[in-house]
């Protein structure tokens, strides 16, 4: 029983100083405070994510159209808002990726 | 040892309080380094946890019989691995079972998130709380560690659960069941931190899907086990217990299928958040179910430790996620509006419904005999007819909606292309139901429904595929190019397997019963079946007999069956089935035998077409879970940059 209480005595150590480590390591941080993304940011998660689903409709709209599972009208119809939606997507985020990334992205340059 | 164990439980308990409170706290006041220490907290609870398994795995594996969980699981003449199994055939043991992998899940599941730092920060509290619950438990209501004098030897085990499939069914079943905490944490933690985008769905999608494999898979293995242990003839008696599995396994099915149409459509956002807190407080009454006795009887139910404690933390769970979900409504809703009825998305949402329904009457069959009891003080229960009736209703039209949805376009579809792409599934159905019809297969419409939509559903997916790769030029790079599309489709093979197996075993099945004296014989769709003699046999821990039972067909011996029945010194009597699978029929001859005075047999015949394909339909399943699990290098590098810019 001895060992036992010495070996859950270690563990309780080992424990202790694991779940301290993050104030052991930075005992008086220029900053504790926990990142939250503003409202711009925000904003462009949610353009990105448009931008990625419009892409991927396009892409799916694209392939269904070659394996005949959707018609020529149908496509006709589907493909214009698509694109447009995939476009203004992009240009809506190209300022705010400006900074990361080059204007004439993949992307904006097929949907031109 | 039993000491240790203890303190393994306690602090594992104490870690993971802390994980909760320090990490709410945090995430609620912005503290980085609470935050960071509350993770650390739930990552340490794992190997805590695994401490006391591993106490109870040594204790199990010596037969330490002072500890009552050892002694009323196992005996000294139990084989080793069945002894080590018994870590989750009794209640305590399966408690710890499910802290050990939510524990698990959770440090990996917070190591893999540890950059997303503003979800995980309330993802960490939801997950202290449920493990909370588990944690406490174990410490100060169900304790695996209890110690008392040793009797002479253990209680053993029950024969039944001494099979090969004991090792593999309940740690499956539970991966899965513990497995959807984490898509219902990260929804929670989600909508605590007003972060309703699609990051909670991105970081668990791979876990919704595997957790559904291991239901998927676990409740396969069971019905296997209950078809060659139980020797009633079945695989799955719409049994409260296999019930607690199908029915999360349905939420998360739906769910799997809704959150397609998030990712495409920016929809159904509340719906989505619903259905993961459905298929998780189902998972925890799939456990309160099978481990609080209340299935035996609402009595037992009340004089169960834990019964009560786990009907309280299901309710508050419902209670705080309904909540949340109603405060966050304006943060979910749908920018998007569904375009057509004829379209995937509305196909999707058909099955979303049927799904939702099947699994909600099963829980009212599951709930009513209870309700009854308590409320009325009759003792009711709902059989075959009434589940057999809502399969009909609804399983035959979402297999149906299985064929048709991969035809259908996304968005919406023009008659004329749908006339072009149902026009050869349609055929297919048409000529298969034609032809079974002529061949008498009308004595059951159900069965004749299933093969026919069975026919059109297969057709369907080897039109989806062949079209695919006509356009991509071959079915690998198909596959690479969208696997979880054609992982989807394969899984969708697996499931048309499945009904035909069902349909196949169920509705054209053939049974016999007689009374045979040795050179006495049966007939059963065609094969007769001649009883020889019988034999004693011995085994570890049991005493028993074997009759050999001649089975031909047309005349020509096909082979010779030993069923029997197994005497467990301890535990008391099993059925022993033998089994012929007929690889032409991929049927089988199902056997059981009781011993009769004066050398008879009271013989037992079965003849069950095609069910050997549920069990072809679990490798089949699998594989199409794995080809939609396998990373995708070219989405994980679109969702890397989606996110680039997040707060780290």
């Amino acid at each position: 029983v001895t060992w036992a209480y010495v070996l859950a005595a270690a563990l309780v150590l080992v424990a202790v100083v694991f779940v301290a480590r993050p104030f052991l390591r930075e005992p008086s941080p220029l900053s504790d405070r926990l990142d939250e993304p503003g409202s711009e940011e925000r904003r462009r998660l949610e353009l990105a994510e448009e931008r990625d689903r419009s892409l991927a409709a396009l892409k799916e709209l694209e392939f269904d159209h070659r394996t005949g599972k959707v018609s020529d009208e149908d496509y006709r119809a589907q493909v214009g808002p698509l694109r447009r939606r995939a476009a203004e997507a992009l240009r809506a985020l190209e300022p705010r990726e400006g900074s990361q990334r080059d204007h004439g992205s993949p992307d904006a340059r097929r949907l031109s | 040892m039993a000491a240790l164990g203890r303190a393994a439980l306690l602090l594992a308990l104490g870690l993971i309080l802390y994980a909760l409170v320090a990490g709410s706290f945090a995430a609620w006041r912005r503290r980085r380094r609470l935050a960071l220490s509350a993770q650390n907290a739930l990552l340490a609870a794992f190997p805590a946890t695994l401490v006391a398994a591993i106490v109870l795995w040594v204790a199990l594996g010596r037969r330490d019989l002072t500890l009552r969980y050892v002694a009323a699981h196992t005996s000294r003449d139990l084989p080793l691995g069945y002894a080590l199994a018994g870590f989750w055939s009794g209640q305590e043991g399966s408690l710890l079972l499910w802290l050990l992998i939510l524990t698990a899940y959770a440090a990996l599941a917070v190591w893999l998130n540890r950059r997303t730092r503003e979800l995980i920060a309330w993802v960490v509290p939801v997950l202290g709380l449920v493990a909370t619950f588990f944690a406490f438990m174990l410490c100060f209501v169900s304790s695996p560690f209890d110690v008392a004098p040793a009797p002479a030897d253990g209680a053993g085990m029950v024969p039944s659960l001494q099979n090969p499939y004991m090792l593999a069914h309940p740690p499956l079943l539970y991966l899965g069941y513990v497995g959807l905490t984490i898509p219902y944490a990260f929804a929670m933690g989600a909508l605590l931190s007003r972060r309703t985008d699609e990051r909670w769905i991105v970081a668990t999608r791979r876990w919704t899907l595997a957790a559904w494999t291991f239901l998927g898979v676990g409740q396969l293995l069971g019905a296997h086990w209950a078809y060659v242990e139980i020797g009633w003839g079945g695989y799955y008696a719409w049994d409260p217990v296999e019930n607690a599995a199908l029915m999360p396994w349905l939420a998360a099915t739906a769910f799997l299928h809704s959150v397609m149409i998030q990712e495409k459509r920016g929809m159904l956002k509340v719906w989505n958040v619903v259905l993961v807190t459905l298929a998780f407080c189902l998972s925890l009454f799939g456990t309160f179910l099978t481990r609080s006795g209340v299935i035996n009887s609402i009595h037992s139910f009340s004089q169960s430790p834990i019964g009560g404690w786990f009907l309280g933390a299901i309710v508050v769970f419902v209670l705080l996620s309904v909540t949340l979900i109603y405060l966050r409504l304006p943060l979910l809703r749908a920018r998007t509006k569904l375009e057509s009825l004829v379209s995937r998305e509305a196909t999707f949402l058909y099955n979303n419904l049927l799904l939702v329904a099947l699994c909600l009457t099963i829980l009212w069959g599951v709930v009513y005999p209870l309700l009854s009891e308590a409320v009325r003080g009759e003792t009711r229960s709902v059989s075959k007819p009434y589940y057999d009736f809502f399969l009909h209703t609804f399983g035959l039209p979402l297999l149906l909606l299985m064929g048709l949805g991969p035809l259908v376009a996304w968005r919406r579809a023009s008659l004329r292309s749908l006339g072009r792409t149902f026009l050869v599934p349609l055929a297919a159905a048409v000529v298969t139901g034609g032809v079974l019809l002529a061949l008498g297969f009308g004595s059951s419409w159900p069965g004749l429904l299933a093969y026919t939509f069975s026919a059109f559903v297969a057709a369907s997916i080897v039109l989806e595929f062949a079209r695919g790769r006509a356009a991509t030029g071959s079915v690998v790079r198909l596959v690479r190019r969208n696997r979880r599309r054609y992982g989807g489709y394969v899984v969708h093979a697996a499931v048309v397997l499945l009904a035909l197996g069902i349909a196949g075993s169920s509705a054209y099945q053939t049974q016999r019963e007689s009374v045979l004296k040795p050179g006495q014989a049966l007939t059963a769709a065609g094969y007769t079946l001649t009883y020889r003699s019988s034999a004693a046999t011995r085994g570890p821990n049991y005493t028993g007999f074997r009759a050999a039972v001649d089975v031909s067909r047309g005349g020509s011996h096909v082979t010779t069956l030993h069923p029997g029945m197994n005497d467990y010194a301890i535990e008391g009597p099993s059925n022993e089935v033998s089994i012929y699978h007929d690889p032409r029929s991929l049927g089988d001859v199902f056997t059981s035998a009781q011993a009769v005075k004066g050398g008879s047999i009271d013989l037992k015949v079965f003849v069950k077409p095609l069910i050997n394909l549920i069990w072809v339909a679990g490798l089949v399943f699998v594989a199409g879970s794995l080809i939609a699990l396998w990373p995708d290098a070219v989405e994980e590098r679109r969702l890397a940059d989606r996110y680039a810019a997040a707060p780290a």
